[in-house]
């Protein structure tokens, strides 16, 4: 019944020419979306990914258990020194990330551009 | 409905299709949509433990300016509620990342009450989400 979470990884520069990570999710994030989520994360090379944007412009659904999925990758983003921005979240989702205290440790972004600015 | 991961969706569109039928303004359909599939996805994993044999009941009544949903299963209910989450402790590793559901029902409804069942059994969490008033 949940749509099945897709998730690629696209490699950009940001403004200043560092090399940026773009993990874009598609459908929706819950329980079952650990591969497509933290295994799409786990596959980047830590010693040499050191900016991570986190595209949701795609996403329909995210559920607790899917937001628990993204504070792992924040944990292990933090504990490996990697800085992370978000985008793309709908208007409702910003504000339950916001409620469950994410800001403070990924920023959230309407768009790439600006989430590419902020990193 | 079934006692399945996914089947939540069901309630969700269900409720907002009254939820709109009723009046109220897309975010707050959006805020119900979400507290009732947390409810739902509590119900399945906790209440029904996964238990494709048992249902999970949700009841919907529409009053004048009111919509209060019910959400049963066959477990025994909360005893307490578990402590608001904390992201600082959950990053550091000192709280599982899991555990927000509760939380965020009730920050996106007007009323949450959970209430066991009596004889261990047909526990059920009730929401409540109001109309705004009308404007003068």
């Amino acid at each position: 019944m949940q749509t099945e979470t897709k998730s690629k990884v696209e490699q950009i520069s940001s403004s200043a020419g560092h090399p940026v990570s773009v993990l874009r999710f598609e459908g929706d994030i819950a329980s079952t979306s650990k591969e497509a989520v933290l295994g799409a994360y786990q596959a980047l090379s830590k010693e040499t990914v050191k900016l991570i944007l986190l595209d949701f412009t795609k996403v329909d659904y995210i559920n607790s258990s899917g937001i628990a999925l993204v504070i792992q990758l924040l944990i292990e983003a933090s504990n490996a020194g990697q800085k992370v921005a978000a985008f793309g979240l709908s208007a409702h989702f910003t504000k339950v990330f916001t409620m469950v205290g994410i800001t403070k440790y990924a920023g959230l972004n309407p768009d790439q551009a600006t989430a590419l600015a902020a990193l | 409905m079934p006692s399945r991961l996914g089947y939540e969706k069901v309630a969700m569109s269900t409720a907002a299709s009254v939820a709109k039928l009723m009046g109220f303004r897309q975010e707050r359909i959006e805020d119900l949509k979400t507290a009732i599939a947390e409810a739902c996805i509590n119900a399945i994993e906790h209440g029904n433990k996964l238990n494709d044999g048992l249902q999970v009941g949700v009841l919907l009544n529409a009053g004048e300016d009111a919509l209060e949903i019910k959400v049963i299963d066959d477990g025994r209910g909360m005893k307490t509620l578990p402590p608001r989450p904390d992201i600082d402790k959950k990053i550091h590793g000192e709280e599982d990342p899991r555990g927000m559901g509760m939380f965020l029902i009730q920050a996106l409804v007007d009323e949450a009450e959970w209430v066991a069942g009596a004889n261990g059994k047909s526990s059920y969490v009730r929401l409540v989400v109001r109309l705004d008033p009308p404007n003068e």
